[in-house]
């Protein structure tokens, strides 16, 4: 538990502003010879990881404040990226291999003849701005709605989400649902008609990811003091009991989640124009809960813990791949069990651990109540 | 030349040896025929011989067709040159002592052909060997020539054996089918419906089509009938089938989640890492059948007994591991465990990837698995598939017994109800615990061991069923092994039910969000929350 | 909502200074019926204490009264003649009924105060619990009941670093804050010291008037502290009802708990 002063959290913001810029600095102001200059070919890398860390903040938010295990964020991060996807297609326009004025290649590849209705309005960027936010938050409300009305919850929420996720892979790799099925959408050009691939429009992005990443950071701040925020503990720890105190558990826990579906959809839109790619393969149950090993090496419900995470094991992801590509799946399952085993509080928690060690109470541990049938 | 044959008949008619003489020394006139190469008058010549009787008729036939059946242009005596080469006599088969580069093979075109092939299909009606009329009877069915409506009912009114006769009846109805009078047509289709089969729905179909357009509407209703009749039978029989696979699905799935139901049931825990048991297990199979190979290959074909308790104990022992070393130091946290065992997935999977090999291994089927059994016409069972059902049976069976009736069973039941009264027992719930998860994880490796036989063994094998194992359980409720039992089964038909309808993608996916909905509606129903997951 | 009176069973109306009102109601569990048509009336500002040994039914009258368990049959209900057997939990504890749990369940990672606040906001709307704060009176009720209880002191506190008797105390508070027509304690002084216990006898007294409270425990030293009219309870009835001295010395309750101890 943070109970950080007034002062703390704004702090923790600039903290975090700042170090998003260094990117920008040293690549556009340290000179190109120097040992600090930053290439322009690892900008977007790090602007991967900036979207990467807004999902993983979505998560904590639904994880490590309310208690709701996601196996199936990836899937809301997906359907953003898709939105966005659809957009950059018809961006391509007649630039395509096929050079159809209209549809994407992989549709005149498949010999169809008109654009399918639900591809209307994305050649219009705040129609498909909109969607990115539509699309997974209406997925999300349904989706928790339904899961939280029936109070399916801990594992069994778990695995539905996972259920979730992995039947909307099924469907997306599928040709005839008219995503590109296997291959996904790619070969994108431009955005808002800033080419795609330049140097000046990855920074632009890169610094969108971060702005997001800010805004999503200030909203998390903001839950975490307000009433709703304590509200959610409470869910977590104990619903029947915010129940009995009059609290409609539902409606708060629908909103965070739905929140949080809207913000991972966000992240993934950013995060589609970065990697120059989105297929069915963001929608694997893996990918979901790799997700949650950001949060938990991070640390759960903290502030700064799931951007930490998200940086540090993608980071670690990228490097061993590319050095020693068969021991990272050991380090990844490594990591599952270490975290959970001996860092429940993630590394954010060792940190606040170090400064305070108050007296405990008079009396400390409570005795255990006779749990007998009255 | 013509004339002096006819002439020659004639004489060989009016002079009228006894008939079999006379068939005989006709037989030989038409085999002068066939010498001269003449191709209009082969074709007479070729019914005389077939009609004839003679016991050379059929090699001397088959050698035309062959391109067997030599000439001597100098005094057109004829020879049959065997698959093998050597020269026989025509008469009597024995070896003939004549100059081989003096011989030509006799020239046929396809008219010809297809005239030896009738001509030979009515022959082999008669052969004394029972597979070759069958055979015939069969040919002549999906190739119905009307000059063989004759001896096939000369060969019907003879034949004893009731399987040959039905294939002669059948062969008969289908010449008639094509080629016979509008009522004969007619009976022909309805005795034909008697036998369904695609081949039969395709030939009564084409026989509607052909059927002229004044023919008598009480045929035309007949071949109705008769296809009405045979589309119907071949529903419930693709249904029987498509049901068999549904079952034999769901006795994998139940091989895949009763260690599950048993381990989620009991602790509330869910292990992730419970594909991996089942990938373990199918590699202690490939391993077993290894060493068969190299130290028993006469008895590789038993391979599979000593695979079983093998793979029951490896995937034990790991399950056994996993909960000592870290499961049970998640006691109350179940989505950490949920996500430590994850983790261990990973690990596994890996581990037998850069240790075994990312490949498929390849598990040979044992010769008593291969094959197929057919307990009704038309409804072909594979064997393996069917031992895999009664496997899953009976380890379930098993499971059953162990849960009601031993010490260990007592004890898990114990817990599942109501942990604490167990420990305030005296049971050790960290023993029951340990062994629980060995039991489940040994379950799954026995799943292994049937999995091999029917999918890739290969590090990802786990992976394609966990999703499919949980929803199982959770369909079937936790805790609940009948449930688990009706669970699997149920999934495994739906699934193959919905495989035709919607394909095998849509189906899935469609079962995944009938249970998405399905725990909206009974979450209590399926979940009877116990264990660890109702305290936490 | 129903704000005229119910015609009861018998005929009757409702009277107005009837705040509970339970008639047969039957509750079973696989057969074993934890409450056999139980029947209760409970008066305005009246405090009563229930008694009963194990498996009487306690526990279950309190599940019913809260929403938490559908009883098969029977009548419940609340002052006016609102039906609790149609509303859910939440809407229950919005008409103020609070209870507390055999279990202390204040949450632990809350401290003392924000217990208390997390009490006074069930109800408040989305908006308000993303952007609102306490009036001033919201905190005067906290601080009045922060003395009540005897935590003021420990306010900044995590709730779980408190010892047994304090939580219980908060989880009071817990209730009082949100000022309940009703108030159910379900075994407040078990596991407590006598010190504990007979500083929460005193907290009770202190209540006495101010709100409707049932107390269910089954110590018999304790009642006898409080000093109330006696419901006992039995095999899922009433087996007898009155002041605590007429109780202890009837014969059928000397028989079936009394006698045992």
């Amino acid at each position: 538990m943070a109970r950080a002063g007034l002062g703390r959290p704004a702090l923790l913001l600039v903290l975090v502003g700042c170090a998003v810029l260094l990117v920008p600095v040293l690549n556009r102001l340290v000179p190109e010879g120097s040992a600090f200059h930053l290439e322009d070919r690892l900008v977007p890398l790090f602007g991967k990881y900036l979207a990467y860390a807004v999902l993983a903040v979505a998560l904590d938010l639904v994880w490590g404040r309310a208690g709701i295990l996601s196996l199936g964020h990836g899937a809301f991060f997906a359907l953003g990226g898709y939105a966005m996807g659809m957009y950059l297609m018809r961006q391509i326009g007649p630039r395509g291999v096929y050079a159809h004025p209209v549809l994407p290649d992989f549709m005149v590849f498949l010999n169809w003849q008109e654009l399918p209705w639900y591809w209307y309005g994305f050649d219009r960027f705040p129609f498909a701005l909109a969607m990115v936010v539509l699309v997974p938050g209406a997925l999300g409300f349904v989706f928790g709605w339904l899961a939280f009305r029936s109070r399916v919850s801990g594992v069994y929420l778990s695995i539905i989400t996972q259920a979730l996720t992995y039947a909307l892979m099924l469907a997306f790799f599928r040709n005839d649902m008219g995503f590109g099925g296997n291959n996904g959408l790619t070969d994108f050009k431009d955005i808002l008609g800033f080419p795609i691939a330049s140097p000046d429009t990855r920074l632009g992005l890169y610094l969108a990811t971060g702005v997001l990443l800010l805004l999503a950071l200030a909203v998390a701040i903001h839950l975490r003091r307000s009433p709703l925020g304590r509200l959610l503990v409470a869910i977590r720890d104990g619903e029947a009991r915010a129940r009995f105190l009059g609290h409609d558990t539902l409606r708060a826990k629908l909103f965070v989640w739905t929140l949080s579906a809207v913000l991972a959809g966000l992240a993934g839109a950013l995060y589609v124009p970065q990697v120059g790619i989105i297929n069915p393969s963001e929608f694997s149950p893996a990918a979901s809960i790799e997700i949650a090993i950001w949060v938990a090496v991070g640390g759960r419900d903290t502030i700064l813990g799931p951007v930490l995470g998200a940086f540090l094991v993608n980071g670690m992801k990228t490097w061993l791949t590319g050095a020693a590509p068969e021991l990272w799946l050991f380090v990844l399952g490594g990591l599952f069990v270490l975290v959970t085993l001996v860092l429940p509080k993630g590394l954010v928690g060792i940190v606040e651990l170090l400064p305070r060690r108050r007296a405990p109470a008079a009396e400390p541990a409570p005795r255990p109540a006779e749990a007998t049938g009255g | 030349m013509r004339l002096l044959l006819v002439l020659l008949a004639l004489l060989a008619a009016i002079a009228a040896p006894p008939a079999r003489a006379q068939d005989e020394a006709a037989a030989r006139e038409a085999l002068a025929v066939l010498a001269a190469g003449n191709l209009d008058a082969m074709e007479p010549a070729i019914g005389t011989i077939a009609r004839s009787g003679v016991p050379w008729a059929e090699p001397v036939l088959r050698g035309l067709l062959d391109g067997r059946l030599l000439a001597r242009q100098a005094d057109r005596a004829v020879f049959l040159r065997t698959p093998e080469g050597a020269i026989l006599e025509v008469a009597s088969g024995a070896p003939a002592e004549v100059e081989a580069r003096a011989l030509r093979p006799i020239r046929i075109n396809n008219r010809l052909r297809r005239t030896l092939e009738g001509a030979l299909g009515s022959l082999t009606l008669a052969s004394p060997d029972r597979t070759v009329r069958l055979a015939a009877a069969e040919k002549l069915f999906a190739r119905p020539d009307p000059s063989a409506l004759e001896p096939l009912e000369a060969a019907l009114a003879r034949e004893a054996d009731p399987a040959v006769r039905a294939a002669f009846a059948r062969a008969r109805a289908a010449v008639l089918l094509d080629h016979g009078e509008p009522g004969a047509r007619a009976e022909a289709a309805t005795g034909l419906a008697e036998s369904p089969s695609p081949a039969v729905l395709g030939k009564l179909q084409a026989a509607r089509r052909a059927l002229p357009a004044d023919v008598d509407p009480a045929t035309v209703a007949a071949l109705d009938a008769a296809i009405a009749r045979v589309e119907t039978r071949l529903r419930l029989l693709e249904f029987a089938q498509t049901f068999f696979q549904g079952v034999s699905l769901g006795s994998v799935l139940l091989l895949a989640a009763i260690g599950l139901a048993v381990t989620f049931g009991v602790m509330g825990v869910i292990n992730m890492a419970h594909g991996e048991m089942v990938m373990l297990g199918a590699y202690a199979t490939w391993a077993v059948q290894q060493a068969f190979r190299a130290f028993l290959p006469g008895a590789l074909d038993w391979s599979l007994l000593a695979a079983a308790p093998a793979a029951f104990l490896l995937a034990g022992a790991a399950g056994w591991a996993i909960e000592r070393g870290v499961i049970s130091r998640l006691y109350g946290r179940p989505l950490e465990t949920l996500l430590a065992t994850f983790g261990i997935s990973l690990i596994l999977q890996q581990a037998v990837r850069l240790g075994i090999g990312a490949t498929n291994r390849e598990v040979v089927t044992p010769s008593w698995m291969s094959g197929f059994v057919e307990p009704v016409p038309g409804l072909a069972l594979t064997t393996n598939r069917i031992v895999i059902v009664l496997f899953a049976v009976a380890v379930f069976l098993l499971l059953l017994a162990l849960v009601r009736a031993t010490r260990l069973g007592l004890e898990i039941r114990a817990v599942t109800q109501n942990r604490r009264m167990a420990e305030t027992m005296g049971i050790r719930t960290p023993r029951v615990d340990a062994l629980t998860f060995a039991l489940g994880s040994g379950i799954a490796g026995i799943g292994g061991v049937a999995l091999s036989q029917i999918d890739n063994v290969s590090p990802n094998l786990g992976q394609s069923y966990i999703v499919d194992s949980f929803i199982v359980v959770v369909f079937g409720g936790v805790g609940n092994l009948w449930g688990t039992f009706l669970g699997a089964l149920t999934l495994g038909v739906v699934n193959k039910l919905l495989e035709p309808v919607a394909g095998a993608v849509l189906g899935k996916i469609l079962v995944l969000l009938a249970l998405i909905l399905f725990i909206q509606r009974r979450p209590q129903g399926l979940f009877a929350l116990r264990g660890r997951a109702a305290e936490a | 909502m129903a704000e005229t009176p119910r015609t009861l069973p018998g005929g009757r109306l409702l009277e107005p200074q009837i705040l509970l009102y339970l008639d047969g109601v039957t509750v079973s569990f696989d057969g074993f019926k934890a409450l056999d048509s139980l029947s209760l009336v409970l008066e305005e500002g009246e405090l009563r204490t229930i008694i009963g040994p194990n498996g009487a039914g306690k526990t279950t009258m309190m599940d019913v009264i809260t929403g938490k368990t559908r009883p098969d049959s029977g009548t419940v209900l609340f002052q006016g003649g609102i039906d609790l057997l149609s509303l859910d939990e939440t809407a229950i504890a919005r008409l103020g009924i609070g209870r507390k749990f055999q279990k202390p369940t204040v949450f632990d990672r809350l401290t003392v105060a924000e217990n208390l606040e997390l009490a006074i906001q069930g109800g408040w709307s989305l908006a308000r619990l993303l952007a609102g704060r306490l009036e001033a009176a919201a905190e005067e009720r906290i601080e009045r009941t922060l003395e009540t209880v005897g935590l003021a002191e420990l306010r900044a506190e995590e709730a779980g670093r408190l010892s047994h008797g304090q939580r219980q105390w908060l989880e009071i508070g817990m209730l009082l804050v949100q000022e309940p027509r009703l108030v159910l304690l379900d075994e407040p002084v078990a596991g407590m010291s006598d010190a504990e216990t007979a500083k929460t006898a005193e907290l009770i007294h202190r209540l006495e008037g101010r709100h409707t409270l049932v107390v269910v425990e089954h110590d018999m030293h304790f009642v006898r502290e409080l000093g109330a009219k006696v419901t006992v309870l039995h095999e899922g009835r009433v087996l007898a009802e009155g002041p605590v001295d007429a109780v202890q010395s009837d014969p059928a309750v000397v028989e079936v708990y009394l006698g045992r101890s």
